[in-house]
């Protein structure tokens, strides 16, 4: 080491900003270990996370994903087409409660039957504010991942006894009956509205995933 | 934090012992914030778009600053199969010339349109320096939105300089030729009798962009290498460095070096506007093409014109002067008060700089000392503000920073050198990794400098990267330039060869990008605005497959009726109105590209099956979770089949008695 660094640059192990050395080689480990350093210091001011500051070479973690992007001129995704409907907050409350919203903001393409309020309403009370805890997470996952499938199903691609395997793992059935579309027998698609990555039927019911064996 | 510096140290220690000191020239200068000055978080925005001229790639990339990153590669005068530029239909257009069809071309300068002499963010004009053409590329879109071909020309070095109301861009050749309506068929060491320079004058449109040659001035037969428009009290001229004032037509390399001045053209470019309204110009049949790219239609239409109007510089004597500058002068640049003009002859050991006032003074008082072809040549000291003594070996191109500052490259010494314009005296020097040729410094070349960053771009990287076989990428230094010292603080490798850039603050560009193209204003003959409006049209032996993308199936997938022979035109449109969602497009054995239609848009593959069998075509960007789905088959029957038309998505379903693969 020695005659390597003089004292001059010894010194830069403070980091002294502006302090101009040169090497006379490749260096590049110190300048990870500068960059790293620099990353780690500057995390402390980690809030600014103004976008085309890259003077303040902020923390690199932003929570979230396409849900995040600012963007109001495309169509709308299934999370902002489900956002903006009035019959919906307690199906978006429940999507935020388990993380999916990064998931459905995703490219899809997705089918997602979005039950009404109402029809969360016609579930034994008490039994959404379960699901809304914090140990609940996993249950509550199951049964909206149920609603979900990887596709655009279009109402007219729906046909009668059709079997629909859903992101959770479990299936869900359809049935045609006079120009009706039910799921499971329990619940009727009452409007189909198409989203950027994929469409969402609203249904009058909450679909039940079966007891697990 | 402390101990991995230190660890690293002693690892940088054991390395620079190993190593050894190289020389001064070769060393890696790099100071102790480097790092942190060029590093942008990932998800943070870069301060500045940097469009780099691609060379002999033919197209031109676009880098963030101060991180160099790669954001694009916009192709522009050669074929890109990634993007299907000049494969697809639409686009095969924007690639005709004079000489029909031409795949390539070798892309050296752009400027950016400026408004009152600073940068405007709404196009960037790029030349094709082998068959002499302009391009505009559309700020919006980042697609190259109109082709000109320049007659008359070869070589078309000195453009694309612009005015600093964008009302001219102009195309200076670099080989005089024999003009395009004479006889070319002559001997070639006839070049003192039968060659003429030519500089085109091309007009912008204020509104759409849209370019036309106003006018071309026909000079002698020298060597037009760089040029930049006057600006602000100079505002009204243009210059223009020649070499080979010689008229060597063989061994340049020697018989262009002769002299020990060759010249800077100053052009009154107001005075030509004076002499074409007043009828001077001459009518010249030549032929050029003229190609637009329309965004409604999503299809470029190209039309071969055949009328330049030519002012004779002989003749109309107050248009042209030159000006002596020592051995064969490269860059030609303009400071941002628009007073001086900096001439970097290749040969020379100092660096001349001209004054506009002293120049006018010289014009008004006839102060020539003879002509040359006819035009007037300035006393050589009657033009000079002063000399830049000593400034380094193989001086070539200059940019400024705002404060009084000049930053020539010097590519035989390899190095920057920084100077005052006023004093003519050097402030700093840095070397460069290798061989620098052109810079750019945001605004470098207008009348409001944003003089934060200067990227030098290098002809040589030798061992500069880890290698790569005899092919070695060039590369691009960016420097610091914010204090009195120029700090280098990351160097990056580029597309093609770099040569002039422009770098523009984030901002003047980044809102007005459009994130898709309406499919309600598509006028594309051949949209399909829905799955609804897909269709198979054969038309004798011509088949129009108006077919929609979106996430993740195309409609029709299935198409039968195909016969050997025919042509077939896929028309694809990618029917999302989403941002970031294009789909590609490929069929099996078609000897073409694939296309890449951004959402909203239609582009069209022209195909030619010539065996009967199978197809498979699949969507080749990946669009979605389902992107592998995204597929189709095309039956192709024999020439005489007689194979129905048919076509559907989703219901060509086996008949209930078909055997599977499942036995």
């Amino acid at each position: 080491m020695t005659g390597v660094l003089n004292s001059r640059h010894t010194s830069l192990a403070f980091f002294p900003r502006n302090h101009s050395i040169t090497f006379c080689m490749k260096w590049n480990p110190f300048i990870f270990s500068l960059v790293f350093f620099c990353v780690m210091t500057a995390c402390n001011d980690a809030a600014d996370s103004a976008a085309s500051d890259s003077k303040s070479p902020a923390a690199v973690a932003t929570t979230g994903g396409q849900e995040n992007v600012m963007d109001d001129v495309s169509e709308k995704d299934i999370v902002k087409v489900a956002a903006s409907s009035k019959d919906h907050t307690t199906l978006v409350s429940a999507l935020k409660k388990a993380d999916l919203v990064t998931s459905l903001s995703n490219a899809g393409p997705f089918t997602v039957f979005a039950p009404t309020n109402a029809a969360f309403d016609k579930l034994p009370p008490g039994t959404v504010e379960g699901l809304m805890k914090d140990d609940q997470k996993e249950a509550l996952q199951n049964i909206l991942q149920y609603h979900v499938a990887l596709a655009t199903l279009k109402a007219a691609n729906l046909t009668d006894g059709q079997i629909l395997g859903m992101v959770n793992g479990d299936n869900v059935t359809v049935t045609v009956k006079d120009g009706k579309i039910l799921l499971n027998n329990s619940a009727t698609i009452i409007a189909s509205i198409p989203a950027s990555n994929g469409i969402v039927h609203v249904i009058d019911g909450v679909l039940l995933p079966p007891a697990k064996k | 934090m402390r101990s991995s510096y230190l660890v690293s140290i002693i690892v940088a220690g054991i390395l620079f012992q190993l190593m050894s000191c190289k020389p001064k020239n070769t060393s890696n200068a790099v100071s102790g914030d480097a790092a942190i000055k060029s590093f942008v978080a990932p998800g943070k925005y870069d301060e500045f778009y940097n469009f780099v001229s691609g060379g002999f790639s033919g197209q031109m990339s676009v880098y963030g600053l101060p991180s160099g990153r790669l954001l694009r590669v916009i192709p522009v005068f050669s074929v890109d199969p990634e993007k299907g530029y000049g494969y697809s239909e639409e686009s095969k257009p924007m690639l005709n010339t004079s000489h029909g069809f031409i795949p390539w071309d070798d892309l050296h300068h752009e400027d950016m349109s400026q408004t009152n002499g600073e940068i405007d963010g709404r196009w960037i004009f790029a030349n094709a320096n082998n068959t002499p053409r302009i391009a505009r590329v559309d700020l919006t879109t980042f697609h190259t939105a109109e082709i000109i071909e320049i007659p008359n020309s070869a070589g078309n070095h000195s453009s694309p300089f612009i005015t600093e109301n964008s009302e001219y861009v102009v195309a200076g050749t670099r080989f005089s030729v024999p003009p395009d309506n004479e006889n070319g068929d002559v001997p070639i060491n006839s070049y003192k009798k039968n060659f003429k320079g030519s500089i085109s004058f091309i007009s912008v449109d204020k509104t759409t962009g849209g370019m036309s040659i106003a006018f071309q001035l026909r000079c002698p037969g020298v060597n037009f290498d760089l040029s930049h428009a006057g600006k602000g009290k100079s505002n009204g001229w243009f210059f223009f460095s020649c070499y080979n004032t010689e008229q060597a037509n063989t061994l340049l390399e020697v018989n262009a070096s002769q002299r020990d001045k060759d010249f800077i053209m100053a052009v009154n470019w107001k005075k030509a506007e004076e002499y074409l309204k007043a009828g001077k110009g001459k009518k010249e049949q030549v032929r050029y093409a003229h190609n637009v790219y329309n965004e409604k239609t999503h299809s470029a239409t190209s039309e071969i014109l055949t009328e330049v109007i030519v002012l004779d510089t002989k003749e109309l004597k107050d248009i042209c002067y030159f000006m002596p500058c020592p051995k064969s002068p490269h860059g030609c640049d303009v400071d941002p008060t628009g007073e001086y003009i900096v001439g970097s002859g290749k040969l020379a050991a100092l660096v001349p700089v001209f004054s506009f006032d002293k120049i006018q003074k010289a014009i008004a008082a006839k102060d020539f000392i003879g002509d040359y072809d006819g035009i007037p040549v300035i006393k050589y000291e009657s033009a000079l503000y002063g000399e830049v003594k000593k400034p380094g070996l193989g001086p070539l191109h200059t940019e400024f920073d705002g404060k009084g500052n000049a930053y020539t490259t010097f590519f035989v010494s390899s190095e920057v050198v920084k100077w005052n314009i006023k004093d003519l005296k050097i402030l700093d020097r840095v070397p460069t990794y290798y061989s620098p040729g052109h810079l750019s410094i945001p605004g470098g070349d207008t009348k409001k400098p944003n003089a934060k960053y200067m990227v030098v771009y290098n002809k040589i990287t030798k061992d500069r990267y880890l290698p790569t076989g005899p092919e070695l990428a060039q590369a691009a230094q960016i420097f610091d330039i914010s204090g009195d010292k120029m700090q280098l603080i990351l160097d990056f490798p580029t597309i093609g060869e770099p040569h002039y850039a422009q770098s523009v603050a984030a901002d003047v560009i980044r809102n007005k990008s459009v994130k898709f193209y309406k499919l309600e204003e598509s006028q594309h003959p051949f949209v399909s605005k829905g799955e609804g409006e897909t269709k198979v049209v054969r038309k004798g032996n011509r088949v129009d497959i108006s077919i929609s993308a979106i996430r993740s199936h195309f409609v029709p997938d299935n198409i039968e009726g195909i016969k050997v022979g025919d042509e077939v035109y896929w028309h694809v449109t990618n029917i999302e109105q989403d941002w970031d969602v294009p789909h590609g497009f490929a069929i099996k054995g078609a000897p073409t590209a694939e296309l890449l239609v951004m959402p909203g848009e239609t582009q069209t593959l022209k195909w030619v099956p010539e065996k009967p069998g199978m197809y498979p075509f699949y969507c080749t960007d990946f669009c979605s979770a389902l992107h592998q789905e995204m597929s189709g088959y095309v039956r192709v029957s024999g020439a005489n089949s007689n194979t129905p038309l048919l076509f559907s998505t989703g219901t060509n379903l086996p008949p209930k008695d078909s055997s599977t693969a499942i036995r």
